[in-house]
């Protein structure tokens, strides 16, 4: 407590401009002698002392004295306290270059021996860190970064003291942006909570409520269970935590509402693939979670390309990634359509231990190319932070993202489907291949362009993947049957089964993770599912008619 | 029961069961003399085979394809390891009434689901009953609402995922990741002593040889045509008048029974039961020792769950980059080339020969073959066909 009282009366007094009268005054210069005294209470007194000037020609001596840099020489009959610079060898002698306690005037290079270091020990450096610590929030309040300004005012709030009640004032009358005045406003009222009149209490509790500080509940929960306050005060406060309450009511169940959003997006961004060539052929492709991890490493391998050959372009390297990794995908997609799959059609089981197979290589072999141990993807810088979209909930950029590329896949894939002569042509093949071949599309060619796309767009997954997990050579594995559950439950050829299907499967596994834990949810999430198909055997949409019955 | 075949069955349990422990109890100078090492892993390796026995009765018969039967492996496992974890007693490292992890975990009291295991005689049902309900009542579900083909694979996957990450829960009071292991005695005798692992050995392979029997009279069985006949065309079989339903979950129970006492036979030989033992890699693997093997074969899944196994120990010893390596290399060989593994690839060559050597080619008995009944269809069969008539 004193020493916040310490810092903060500090941080007064930097605000009003420092006095001369300080820089050199009696004390300081007392305590000047003192820091090479023998006594640590003396040198710690002395700290305080120099300190307290809050003069920042005296903190830089405290930062110099807390790395080891400050020695004391005889001079005459008095000590004197020096800095050390850079030091040098001349014979057998270390020299160094030293200078004066406060004005930092050279005063020559002397060897090392006639120095005594004053160390900083533990006692002495804890003592130093707050008024360092202190003319960091002081800096970090001037700051012309909003985030770092937000920081200073957080702090100044938890610290909540009396005396920094007028530079937060001075703050606010300055700061432009909103959610820092916010803060700003926070901090000012949690000083008036903790040290004014009744009738400035209720007004700030009033304000905190308004403001749906968070942070302000253990001290309002305080002031409302505190018996010496008066029923005004105690009202105020309990109003103000029922309206905290409610606003973290809302906030959690937006916040829930879209990290459903974000799982359903991934699960979609890559059941999508598996869907359509499920829909168009009858195959679960058991390699596609390997395709994403081939589309994951090829963004590193982008990435490191880009780390290597153009560093001053390296934020534009996940928009080369995504691409690249599409076409990975895709390539390795037809390679293994044409290769083997194709020559097992009509024996969906088969394929799905054929693809198994291919998974199991493809994953070995990343795991030989590129070692066991999981990579670096470093996030573009556009890509990282957050967009804060209500006061206690600030949304990953990264997720927003996957959610927009998952929306712009999924239009993409309807725009393909619907408006082009390739969509029509996977469509009839879908709905009867043999009519189709009779009518002159060439099946095969469908189907090798649809599992190419099929494939290309789990490696679009697995770029997007990169961003907000772990790639390692098993990333596939980690979502892939929650993919085939959508696929399952979603039913064949029809998007929006997919799409209903990932939004059902990824809303309702955030939305029970709370209650039953992230793995009785996946397990609850199972039942249902088999539940779902007592009821529609073939998944949300499923084909009707005489085609239905192979 | 053909005779040429009672007698090849008759021959491979005498060496099963009586040869390979005489071999092993002879003195290590005798050049017949199998070490208790290798005596141990073939336990092991005929306890998967009794799976892929199961196993093969569910795939390579009835045509359903489980990807989750390593659940039922370690349903089975479990229930024998929680008696041996009993039986240890108060000789624990901790000197604790309670399993060791049940101290690391403070659990103060034993669970109430770990009681009845006190009990030989309740362990030895509750390895057949607990895979056995459990499978019945999953299959209840999935066979019911005619979940079949790829749908019902998806599904038995999704469900060894489950067990697998429900297994590895602390709070599940079975060991968490660590599972059970550091057992000492079964029924009294000491796991240490080579007579007993040899006796363990002898029942796995007695074991062995009447999950062959039980499983050949069913496919020999009426039931067993049906079997055949529902995966051949499921929906001629429900238009004929029989409920392919009822026919897939009487195979999905006993071949889940047959997993669980593969698992209990499996614990107390290997000393240790982890949740990874039924995960979804396990389970997709035991799979392809019946696909190696020969599906629909029976002594093709037995000979596969071996071979694959031994092939394993080798190459994770020798060359452990290679195995997974030669694990997807083999998945996709078998499908590819070898749609009815090495008995039915060994049958076709034998035919040839026979065929060459006898001009009346006619009298050749073709052994079962996958490829034979498995017939190119014509055209493109849609996804998984759904019926839409309602059950009877």
């Amino acid at each position: 407590m004193t020493r916040s009282l310490l810092l903060l009366s500090l941080l007064v007094t930097w605000l009003a401009g420092v006095p001369a009268s300080h820089a050199q005054s009696p004390e300081a210069l007392k305590a000047l002698a003192d820091l090479a005294a023998d006594n640590a209470e003396k040198r710690e007194a002395a700290v305080n002392v120099l300190g307290g000037t809050r003069d920042p020609k005296w903190l830089e001596l405290l930062a110099a004295l807390r790395d080891g840099n400050v020695y004391a020489r005889t001079q005459g009959k008095a000590l004197e306290v020096v800095v050390g610079g850079t030091k040098s060898t001349k014979g057998d002698a270390e020299l160094i270059d030293i200078a004066s306690a406060y004005t930092r005037t050279a005063l020559g290079t002397v060897p090392v021996a006639s120095l005594t270091e004053i160390a900083a020990d533990r006692r002495l450096r804890i003592a130093i860190k707050p008024f360092l610590d202190a003319d960091e929030t002081r800096a970090q309040l001037a700051s012309a970064d909003p985030e770092r300004r937000r920081g200073a005012a957080l702090k100044l709030g938890h610290q909540a003291d009396a005396s920094a009640a007028a530079v937060v004032e001075a703050a606010i009358a300055k700061e432009s942006v909103d959610r820092v005045r916010e803060t700003l406003q926070q901090a000012q009222a949690l000083i008036r909570l903790a040290h004014g009149q009744a009738a400035d209490r209720i007004l700030a509790a009033q304000s905190l409520g308004n403001l749906h500080s968070f942070d302000a509940m253990p001290a309002l929960q305080g002031l409302a269970a505190d018996p010496g306050a008066s029923r005004a005060e105690r009202d105020a406060a309990t109003h103000a935590i029922r309206q905290i309450e409610r606003w973290s009511l809302l906030v959690r169940t937006v916040e829930t509402l879209f990290q459903g959003a974000s799982l359903a997006s991934i699960l979609l961004l890559m059941a999508l693939g598996l869907a359509i060539v499920f829909g168009l052929m009858g195959v679960i492709n058991m390699a596609h979670g390997e395709l994403m991890a081939l589309g994951a490493y090829s963004t590193f391998v982008v990435q490191n390309v880009f780390r290597a050959r153009w560093p001053e372009a390296f934020d534009a390297y996940f928009v080369v990634a995504l691409p690249v990794s599409f076409v990975v995908a895709a390539v390795v997609g037809v390679i293994l359509e044409r290769g083997v799959i194709r020559r097992l059609y009509g024996r969906p089981l088969e394929t799905l231990l054929l693809t198994w197979g291919a998974s199991l290589i493809i994953q070995q072999g990343l795991r030989l190319w590129f070692g066991a141990a999981n990579v670096d993807v470093s996030s573009p810088s556009w890509l990282s932070g957050g967009f804060a979209l209500m006061n206690g909930l600030t949304l990953p950029v990264n997720r927003l993202f996957i959610i927009a590329l998952a929306a712009a896949s999924v239009g993409g894939m309807y725009g393909l489907l619907f408006r082009t002569g390739a969509g029509l042509r996977i469509r009839a093949v879908t709905q009867n291949r043999a009519m189709s071949a009779c009518l002159g599309v060439r099946a095969g060619w469908v189907d090798a362009t649809t599992f190419a796309l099929g494939a290309g767009l789990a490696g679009l997954a697995g770029c997007a993947l990169t961003q907000i997990g772990n790639v390692g050579p098993s990333l596939g594995q980690n979502y892939i049957v929650d993919s085939f559950m959508v696929v399952v439950t979603g039913g064949v050829g029809k998007l929006a089964g997919t799409i209903l299907a990932a939004a059902g499967i990824g809303g309702l596994n955030k939305g029970i993770e709370p209650a039953l834990g992230a793995v009785f949810a996946k397990v609850a999430i199972l039942v249902m599912v088999i539940l779902f198909l007592q009821r529609r055997p073939a998944g949300l949409f499923a084909t009707r008619g005489r085609s239905a019955e192979a | 029961m053909p005779r040429r075949e009672a007698v090849a069955l008759g021959v491979a349990a005498l060496l099963l069961v009586v040869a390979l422990p005489i071999c092993n109890a002879l003195p290590t100078s005798s050049p017949l003399h199998l070490s208790d090492f290798r005596l141990n892993l073939f336990g092991k390796f005929l306890a998967y085979a009794i799976l892929a026995l199961g196993l093969d009765l569910l795939w390579g018969y009835a045509g359903v394809l489980s990807l989750g039967h390593g659940v039922f492996f370690g349903l089975g496992a479990y229930a024998m390891g929680m008696h041996l974890m009993l039986e240890i007693g108060a000789k624990s490292v901790y000197q604790s009434a309670l399993p060791d992890f049940m101290v690391w975990n403070q659990v103060k009291e034993l669970p109430l689901f770990w009681r009845p295991f006190y009990s030989g005689a309740f362990t030895l049902a509750a390895i057949v009953l607990v895979p056995g309900l459990f499978a019945l009542a999953f299959g209840f579900l999935a066979f019911r609402s005619r979940i079949r083909g790829v749908y019902f694979s998806i599904i038995t996957q999704a469900l060894a995922l489950s067990a697998w990450l429900v297994f590895n829960r602390n709070e599940m009071r079975l060991g968490g990741t660590n599972g059970l292991a550091d057992f000492k005695t079964i029924f009294g005798f000491s796991l240490n002593q080579a007579s007993t692992q040899r006796g363990l050995y002898a029942v796995t392979a007695l074991v062995l040889v009447v999950a062959y029997l039980v499983c050949r009279w069913i496919t020999n069985s009426r039931a067993g045509k049906v079997l055949v006949a529902i995966r051949d065309s499921e929906t001629r079989v429900l238009f004929s008048g029989y409920s392919p339903a009822r026919y897939k979950l009487f195979v999905f129970v006993v071949s889940a029974v047959l997993a669980g006492v593969a698992g209990a036979l499996y614990a107390p030989q290997v000393g240790i039961i982890t949740p990874a033992k039924l995960g979804v890699l396990p389970s997709i693997e035991m799979v392809v020792w019946v696909a190696a093997g020969g599906r629909g074969t029976l002594v093709g899944a037995a000979l596969g769950a071996f071979g694959v196994n031994w092939m394993q120990s080798w190459l994770t010893t020798s060359y452990p980059d290679l195995w997974l390596l030669f694990l997807g290399g083999l998945f996709m060989g078998v499908v590819l080339f070898f749609p009815d593994g090495l008995v039915g690839a060994l049958a076709r060559t034998a035919t040839r020969m026979m065929r060459l050597t006898r001009s009346a080619s006619s009298t050749a008995t073709p052994t079962e073959s996958a490829r034979s009944r498995e017939a190119p269809r014509t055209g493109h069969p849609r996804p998984e066909p759904v019926s839409r008539t309602p059950l009877q």
